[in-house]
């Protein structure tokens, strides 16, 4: 691994098309050796198509760029043989058992003696028993373990995991991360797509996307730094009644009700700190708070509606 | 963390892949239960079904007979032709004008003819011959009776023929039954279409067998990882049609053992060529299936696809109907179909005893439709999700 290089994802301005119906738009991204990289992003804004692209299942209509060193319009097959990809559906063969599943992966990238192979990765995902079961007839957790399983299985130096966690129980997501985080840890590269805001606290950086543009990137921190946002909790009785107010008060950009609290946020300070001026009582409480990254994501994505859909 | 380690040759990397895929698909066509029936079934009833039209060895079938001898010979020759149980004597000719109309209404499927001074000639050791008109535009009702009537021709006088006339019971008979086939006289025989089954019955299983492989798996989503992986669209290809070869071979040896021995259709030429040749029969609408597979959209589409072909490949391969026979546009379309070169193929090795040598040209056209179905499912082969 000596003369891999350091940026392992390097993609400029990348243009994918449906039917006439841009769903990814000049999209660019960088993502450095050894990094988890989450991508963020509400249903349908290209994150799949993004990832597709990356590893050449999808031509981009323009824009080019790299992946692990080889070019994505023309290297495909290098890249291949490099990347491990869990789709967001389950897409090993349900009718082949774990063992089989794994031995054809095992003989499709040319490992030495797949059957030894499988076998380890057998143990190592813990599924010793249930080697012969049908891979269909897996729950969805230990669905998500084999997939990811049989990503690295052939020792890929890039993963790229589509919402690998959708639908599977907290335990099992926390074991997926620590998972996660040992690969990385041995020098491999993660972009991984997810819904969860905790999730993504847990990735080195994020990207998020919205109906295709890419709105922010960097750490956690620097994304709510970025967002120059400031928040207010409100606590109080009757908070219900309260959003529909507030929604349509000048200054306030996001409302949203958190348990038995209120986030309020907005872009301009002053008028929001006016906001809160005027709607405070002794029932309703307005304390002041850093944004936390939903609170921005929520606010990103009203923005982006404003603006391209 | 290292590389994948990668083989150092390029050939056996590509063999493994295939391999992968082939295993794969034999573990899948195993665990498909009714699909695995269906390739059973689907033989084991066709055999049945046209069995069943073949054994149908229609008897008494109406006959005329124009006895210009009326000797004891002629008339001990229509009796034996009555005990046969083939021949229905319904009509007795007076004159030759008689026998045309007669056949040409359908009333009979036969005229016996016995020409004046047969047992006359035949006492001199003249070899006289016996004319039989058999109406061949139903080639299953003929032979049966034809079969049965050169059987009989040579037995029918040993008893008769004692004392002085002793030296004409040698065999073979001291007379001639000549048989004159009508309105198809290439004669169809029923010995053509159990080779003809063959070629039908690899034809329909084969076909709809590859031509749900490619789109069950963009059905059930399992394309997407298998096209990420480092395996091109070749290597799949083999590997899904070679395990269908395997169940065609099976099939074949199916078919050829009842054609055998329960249709009693001898297979004269060498079985090898047979073999080999069914082979690739077997690869070549394999190639086809697999090549709907990578065109249509869903397994709905590729199943109506394999029925828009197998249609014209039973009606114009000369299955059904004469190839010759048929007009030049069907013929046309008839010589693009790899069964119409396999029903030559077929019929010239278990009938005629042909070889490799006299089949060049269907051998060649069966390969090169093989080639050509291949070429247009591999660059078909959608290796992306655009
Ligand atoms: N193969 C395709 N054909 C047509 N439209 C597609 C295709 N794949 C994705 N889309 C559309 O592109 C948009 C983005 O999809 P996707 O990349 O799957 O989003 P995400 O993964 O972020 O939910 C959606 O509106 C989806 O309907
Ligand atoms: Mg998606």
């Amino acid at each position: 691994m000596s003369e891999a290089p350091e940026i392992v994802i390097d993609v400029r301005g990348l243009n994918k098309s449906f039917d006439g119906k841009r769903v990814v738009e000049d999209l660019s991204m960088q993502v450095r050796r050894g990094r988890i990289h989450g991508f963020l992003g509400p249903n349908g804004s290209g994150k799949t198509t993004t990832i597709r692209m990356l590893c050449g299942l999808l031509t981009p209509d323009s824009g080019d760029g790299t992946c692990l060193g080889f070019d994505i319009l023309t290297q495909q097959r290098e890249i291949k043989r490099r990347t491990g990809y869990m789709t967001q559906r389950f897409s090993l063969y349900a009718d082949l058992t774990i063992r089989e599943n794994l031995e054809f992966i095992g003989r499709v990238y040319g490992l030495r003696d797949s059957a030894a192979r499988a076998r380890e990765a057998i143990e190592r995902l813990g599924l010793g028993g249930r080697a012969d079961q049908l891979a269909g007839e897996l729950s969805g957790g230990w669905k998500q373990r084999l997939a990811l399983g049989a990503c690295i299985m052939p020792k890929p130096e890039l993963l790229l995991l589509d919402e690998p966690t959708a639908g599977v129980d907290p335990k099992a997501r926390r074991d997926f991360w620590d998972e996660i985080h040992q690969l990385a840890h041995e020098g491999l590269t993660v972009l991984v797509s997810t819904h969860y805001m905790d999730e993504a606290e847990r990735c080195h950086e994020i990207a998020y996307i919205a109906y295709g543009h890419l709105l922010a990137r960097g750490t956690v921190a620097e994304i709510i730094a970025q967002s120059q946002l400031s928040t207010f909790v409100v606590s109080g009785d009757n908070l219900a009644g309260l959003v529909e107010t507030l929604k349509h008060t000048p200054g306030v950009d996001m409302v949203a009700p958190f348990g038995a609290k209120l986030h309020v946020a907005g872009r301009d300070a002053a008028a929001l700190e006016r906001v809160a001026k005027q709607f405070s009582s002794p029932e309703l409480v307005w304390e002041r708070d850093a944004p936390n990254l939903e609170d921005v994501f929520i606010d990103m994505m009203s923005r982006a509606q404003d603006n391209y859909s | 963390m290292s590389a994948a380690p990668e083989k150092p040759s390029l050939l056996p990397a590509s063999l493994e892949r295939l391999y992968a895929v082939f295993v794969k698909e034999l573990i899948q066509l195993r665990r498909d239960r009714l699909t695995f029936a269906t390739m059973i079934a689907i033989p084991v009833m066709q055999l049945i079904l046209f069995g069943f039209a073949i054994n149908s060895d229609p008897k008494h079938l109406p006959t005329a007979v124009l006895d210009n001898d009326h000797s004891a010979f002629s008339r001990l020759f229509i009796t034996s032709l009555k005990a046969t149980d083939y021949f229905d004597i319904r009509y007795a000719l007076a004159a030759p004008e008689q026998i045309d109309p007669l056949l040409l209404a359908g009333d009979v499927n036969f005229v016996v003819e016995i020409p004046q001074d047969f047992a006359r000639n035949l006492a001199a050791g003249e070899n006289p011959a016996i004319l039989v008109i058999a109406d061949a535009a139903d080639p299953t009702a003929v032979n049966g009776a034809a079969m049965a009537l050169n059987g009989m021709a040579a037995q029918v006088f040993t008893r008769e023929l004692l004392g002085p006339l002793h030296r004409l019971s040698s065999k073979p008979a001291p007379y001639e039954v000549r048989l004159q086939k009508r309105y198809n006289p290439a004669g169809e025989t029923r010995l053509n279409i159990v080779p003809g089954l063959v070629g039908t019955i690899l034809t329909l299983t084969m076909l709809i067998f590859t031509a749900l492989s490619v789109t069950r798996e963009v059905e059930r989503g399992t394309m997407e990882s298998l096209l990420a992986m480092p395996i091109n669209p070749v290597e799949i290809m083999l590997g899904k049609i070679l395990p269908y070869a395997m169940v065609g071979f099976l099939q074949m040896a199916l078919i050829a053992f009842a054609a055998r021995f329960i249709f009693n259709v001898p297979v004269v030429g060498n079985l090898g060529t047979f073999v080999a040749l069914t082979m690739l029969f077997i690869v070549a609408n394999l190639s086809v299936g697999y090549t709907f597979s990578t065109i249509a959209k869903n397994q709905l589409q590729a199943m109506q696809m394999s029925f828009f072909f197998f249609l014209p490949s039973i009606l114009l391969s000369g299955f059904m109907f004469p190839f010759r026979g048929m007009p030049d546009w069907a013929q046309d379309i008839g010589s693009i179909l790899p069964l119409t070169h396999y029903l030559r193929i077929v019929r010239g090795v278990m009938l005629k005893g042909a070889g490799f040598a006299d089949l060049t040209s269907d051998t060649a056209a069966l390969g090169a439709f093989t080639l050509a179905a291949m070429t247009i499912a591999v660059l078909r082969f959608r290796q992306t999700l655009d």
